[in-house]
C-alpha cells in the first residue's frame, strides 16, 4: 500500500480492489487498514501534502495560529486540496518533534518550530519552485 | 476427563474446567457479569470493558470474557472498585451514544439501555460528545439501516459478518475517536457485498443496525377498505414469535399467530409452507431432470451439483462471490416469491379479486427477504409480487400495538386456498429441512416407496454441524426412473455463509461429488434468521429447531407431494411441475455481481 501511495500519491478504489484481489482479503479490510494510517491517503491529493501535527504539544505551542496562516494563505480548509491540485492540507498524529513544536511535514520534508511568518515563507518556497503562485 | 481449577468468586469456592473464562465460571454460579461486546456466537474481543472484575493481587481490573480461570484466583465481581469502574465505562459509552431512547427502534430491547438502567446512570459526569461527531445514517438498503450515532463500536457486527458469514461487508476504519464501523470506501450497504442476511442486526447490542421496517405501510394497507390484504407466514416465524411476546424459546405458536393476524385485520391469513411444498415439487423435478440429462443423455453441460435457492442471503452471496456458479442454482424462486406470484394470479382469480387491489404481505424470519421482494425480476404476476416483508420482530410490534393478549388468544387454523401445508413445508425453517423435504418427495417419486428412515425422519441431514453430508442409494426404481437404479444420491447441507464458502470451495476444487446441496445463509437456517427475535444464540437456535421438528411430527401429512392444495393447484392452474405456467411464475434468473 505504501508502494502504491509512493507512485500514485493515494489509494484509488481501483488499487484497493486490486490489492484485495491479489492478497485475497476483503476490500473492506483494505480500506479499513488504509484509513487507520495517516500516511495512506484514500482520496486524491495535491502534489504537496501538508501534514500538520495535531497532537497536544504542537497545539500548546501555537499550532492553531500556524494552521490559520496556512488556511488563509492557500484559501482552503483542513482536508481540502487547492483547485490547482498543488497543495492538500491534512492533520497527522504525532511526528515525534514535540521538542521543536509545532511541526509539520510537506511531503517527506519536516519543518519545525513553526510560526505564522515562518510557515508563509516555507509555502512560498514551494510555490515559487513551481511557478504559478498568484495571490 | 479434563483438568479442573479451583478458585473463589466473591468468596465462594468454585471448581471449573481448565480453559474456561471468568465469565463462564461466574455464569456457572448464577452470577451474571454484564457484557456488551461478548456474544456466544462470536470470538472474544474484550473491547467494551463492561465485564471487568477484580482479581485479588492484580493491580488492573480484568475483562471477565477474555480472562481464563487460573488455580487459586480470587475474583470479585461486585466490589466497590468494580462497580465504580463499570459505571464509569457505561457513562463513557453513553457520551458517544445517541441516547434518544424513546425514538429508537430498539427501545425496550437494547443491551446498553438495560445496562444504563441497571446501573442507574442518572447524572452526567462526562462531556456529551454526540453533538460534536459527524455521525451518518445509511437508510438506502431495502433491508438494513445503519445509524452510526448509536454504535458503541463493540464490533459484534464486524465479527458476525466475518466469522459467521465470511462476507466482510463491514470493517473497522479510521482510529481513535474517529474510529467507526463502515463498509468499503464507506459506501451505502446496498452498494457493497452485503447479503442483507441481517445477522449483524441480530447481533447488534444497540439500535445501530436495525431492519428497514414497513410497519406503517402495512397498517395503512389494512386500513384501506379497497385493499384485500393477504399475509403469508414463513415456517420459522411460528417457532420464534413467542419469544418476542413473553413466551420461552421453542414455544410453537402457529395457531395463536394465525388468530392474531386475523385480529390485526388481514383479510386472508395463509402459509408460506404451502409454497414451500410447491418449491419441493418444482425443485425436486428440476433435480431429477438435471440428473436425467446428465446420466441418460450424457449431457455434459448440465450444471451439477444443483444448489437450493430458497435463501435470499445465500443467493446474493453466490451472486457476489461465485458468479460463475449461478447455473448451479435451482431456478426455483423462494417460497415467499412463489407465494407472491400466485397470490396475484391464481389466488386473485379463484377469489375473484382484482390483483391490483391485493396487497401481499409476508412475515419472514429474514431481512434479506425484503431485498428479495424488491428485486426487479420479482414482478411476474404483472405487479410487485410481494408488497411488504415484515420480520418476526415487526409482527410482534404489530401485535403489541393492537393490544392483543397473545397468551390468552385462542389458536385457529390458516385460511384456505394456499393455507394448507405439510410437515415437509414446516421443516424448511431449519437447516437441512429443504434437503429432508426434497428427499422425502424425490425418493418416493423415483422408487414409489417412502424414504428408508424411521418415521420419515432423515436424521443425517439434521443438526447444527456447519456442513453435513448424506447419501441415499436408489434401488428398484419405478420404470420412468429406471436409469437411477443403483445411483447413490449424494447430498450436502451448509448453513451460515462461512460454511457455504467451505462447500463452494470444495465444489470449485473438484473434490466434492455432490448431486444436491442445500445452502442457508443464516446459522441454524431460517430459525436463526436475521429477522428473528433478539437475542438469538446457540441454545435458542437449538430450542427453535426442536420446535420445528415437533411441528413436523405433529402434522398428519408430512410429504410435499401429498399436500392436497398443491395437487389442486397443479390440476387447476399449473398443470405440471416445470410446465409453462410454472416457468413463467415460479422460476427466476440471477445476476452476476462484483466480489469487491
Amino acid at each position: 500500500m505504501q508502494g502504491v501511495v509512493e507512485r500514485e500519491s493515494f489509494l484509488s478504489e481501483h488499487s484497493m480492489v486490486e490489492i484485495a484481489r491479489e492478497i485475497e482479503i476483503p476490500a473492506a479490510d483494505v480500506y479499513g487498514t488504509a484509513t487507520f494510517y495517516s500516511f495512506l491517503e484514500t482520496k486524491p491529493t495535491g502534489k504537496f501534502i501538508i501534514r500538520v501535527c495535531k497532537t497536544i504539544t504542537c497545539a500548546m505551542k501555537g499550532k492553531t495560529q500556524v494552521l490559520f496562516a496556512i488556511q488563509d494563505m492557500l484559501k482552503i480548509k483542513m482536508g481540502d486540496t487547492t483547485p490547482d491540485k498543488r497543495f492538500t492540507l491534512l492533520e497527522t498524529n504525532c511526528l515525534g518533534w514535540c521538542h521543536k513544536a509545532p511541526a509539520m511535514l510537506v511531503n517527506d520534508d519536516v519543518y519545525t518550530e513553526l510560526t505564522p511568518e515562518k510557515v508563509r515563507d516555507i509555502l512560498t518556497k514551494y510555490m515559487d519552485k513551481n511557478g504559478n503562485f498568484h495571490n | 476427563m479434563s483438568k479442573k481449577v479451583n478458585l473463589t468468586i466473591n468468596g465462594f469456592p468454585v471448581e471449573i474446567e481448565t480453559g474456561k473464562t471468568i465469565l463462564e465460571a461466574a455464569d456457572s454460579q448464577g452470577i451474571t457479569i454484564p457484557t456488551l461486546c461478548y456474544h456466544k456466537d462470536l470470538c472474544v474481543a474484550g473491547n467494551c470493558r463492561v465485564c471487568i472484575v477484580e482479581v485479588t493481587g492484580q493491580k488492573r481490573l480484568s475483562a471477565a470474557c477474555a480472562t481464563p480461570c487460573e488455580e487459586g484466583m480470587e475474583i470479585l465481581t461486585n466490589s466497590l472498585k468494580v462497580r465504580n469502574s463499570r459505571k464509569h465505562i457505561i457513562e463513557l459509552l453513553l457520551t458517544e451514544h445517541n441516547a434518544d431512547c424513546t425514538k429508537c427502534y430498539r427501545n425496550g430491547n437494547c443491551e446498553l439501555q438495560t445496562l444504563a438502567s441497571e446501573y442507574k446512570i442518572m447524572t452526567q459526569d462526562f462531556i456529551e460528545l454526540v453533538p460534536l461527531k459527524k455521525y451518518s445514517i445509511d437508510a438506502y438498503s431495502p433491508s438494513i439501516m445503519k445509524d452510526d450515532s448509536k454504535c458503541i463500536r463493540c464490533q459484534r457486527c464486524v465479527r458476525t459478518c466475518a466469522e459467521l458469514q465470511g462476507v466482510n461487508a463491514l470493517t473497522v476504519a479510521h482510529k481513535g475517536d474517529e474510529m467507526k464501523i463502515t463498509t468499503f470506501l464507506e459506501k451505502h450497504m446496498r452498494d457493497v457485498v452485503c447479503t442483507n442476511c441481517g445477522q449483524c442486526i441480530n447481533h447488534c447490542p444497540t439500535g445501530a443496525l436495525v431492519e428497514k421496517n414497513y410497519i406503517e405501510e402495512v397498517w395503512e394497507a389494512i386500513a384501506n377498505p379497497k385493499k384485500h390484504v393477504v399475509v403469508q407466514t414463513a415456517p420459522a416465524v411460528r417457532v420464534g414469535l413467542g419469544e418476542e411476546l413473553g413466551l420461552p424459546p421453542g414455544t410453537r405458536v402457529t395457531g395463536k399467530m394465525v388468530a392474531a393476524l386475523k385480529r390485526l385485520g388481514f383479510d386472508s391469513v395463509l402459509d408460506t409452507d404451502f409454497t414451500a411444498d410447491l418449491t419441493i415439487m418444482e425443485e425436486g423435478t428440476e433435480l431429477l431432470t438435471r440428473l436425467k440429462k446428465a446420466l441418460v443423455d450424457k449431457d455434459e453441460t448440465v450444471d451439477l451439483p444443483m444448489a437450493t435457492s430458497c435463501s435470499p442471503g445465500w443467493i446474493k452471496y453466490i451472486e457476489h462471490m461465485y458468479p460463475e456458479y449461478l447455473g448451479n442454482l435451482s431456478t426455483c424462486k423462494s417460497p415467499q416469491q412463489m407465494f407472491g406470484a400466485l397470490a396475484k394470479t391464481y389466488y386473485a382469480k379463484a377469489r375473484n379479486i382484482e390483483p391490483d387491489n391485493i396487497v401481499s404481505v409476508s412475515i419472514m424470519p429474514c431481512t434479506a427477504k425484503k431485498f428479495e421482494a424488491w428485486r426487479p425480476e420479482m414482478h411476474d404476476s404483472g405487479y410487485r409480487d410481494v408488497d411488504y416483508v415484515l420480520t418476526t420482530r415487526e409482527l410482534a410490534i404489530l401485535i403489541k400495538q393492537a393490544g392483543l393478549d397473545f397468551e390468552k388468544i385462542e389458536p385457529v387454523k390458516y385460511d384456505r386456498l394456499m393455507g394448507d401445508s405439510t410437515g415437509a413445508g414446516v421443516i424448511f425453517g431449519a437447516t437441512g429441512g429443504v434437503m429432508e423435504a426434497a428427499l422425502r418427495t424425490v425418493y418416493e417419486i423415483v422408487t414409489g416407496r417412502e424414504v428408508p428412515f424411521d418415521n420419515l425422519d432423515i436424521t443425517p441431514v439434521r443438526g447444527m454441524e456447519g456442513v453435513r453430508e448424506a447419501s441415499i442409494k436408489i434401488e428398484n426404481p419405478v420404470e420412468d426412473w429406471a436409469f437411477l437404479d443403483g445411483v447413490e444420491l449424494k447430498c450436502a447441507v451448509a448453513h451460515g455463509l462461512v460454511n457455504a464458502k467451505t462447500v463452494m470451495e470444495s465444489v470449485k476444487s473438484g473434490k466434492a461429488d455432490y448431486h444436491f446441496i442445500e445452502f442457508m445463509a443464516c446459522p441454524g437456517g431460517c430459525l436463526g434468521g436475521g429477522g428473528q427475535p433478539i437475542p438469538t444464540n446457540p441454545e435458542i437456535r437449538k430450542k427453535r429447531a426442536e420446535a420445528i421438528y415437533a411441528e413436523d411430527s405433529s402434522l398428519t401429512i408430512r410429504k410435499s407431494h401429498e399436500n392436497p392444495e398443491v395437487l389442486k393447484l397443479y390440476k387447476d392452474f399449473l398443470k405440471e411441475p416445470l410446465g409453462e405456467v410454472s416457468h413463467h411464475l415460479l422460476h427466476t434468473k440471477y445476476t452476476k455481481r462484483q466480489r469487491y
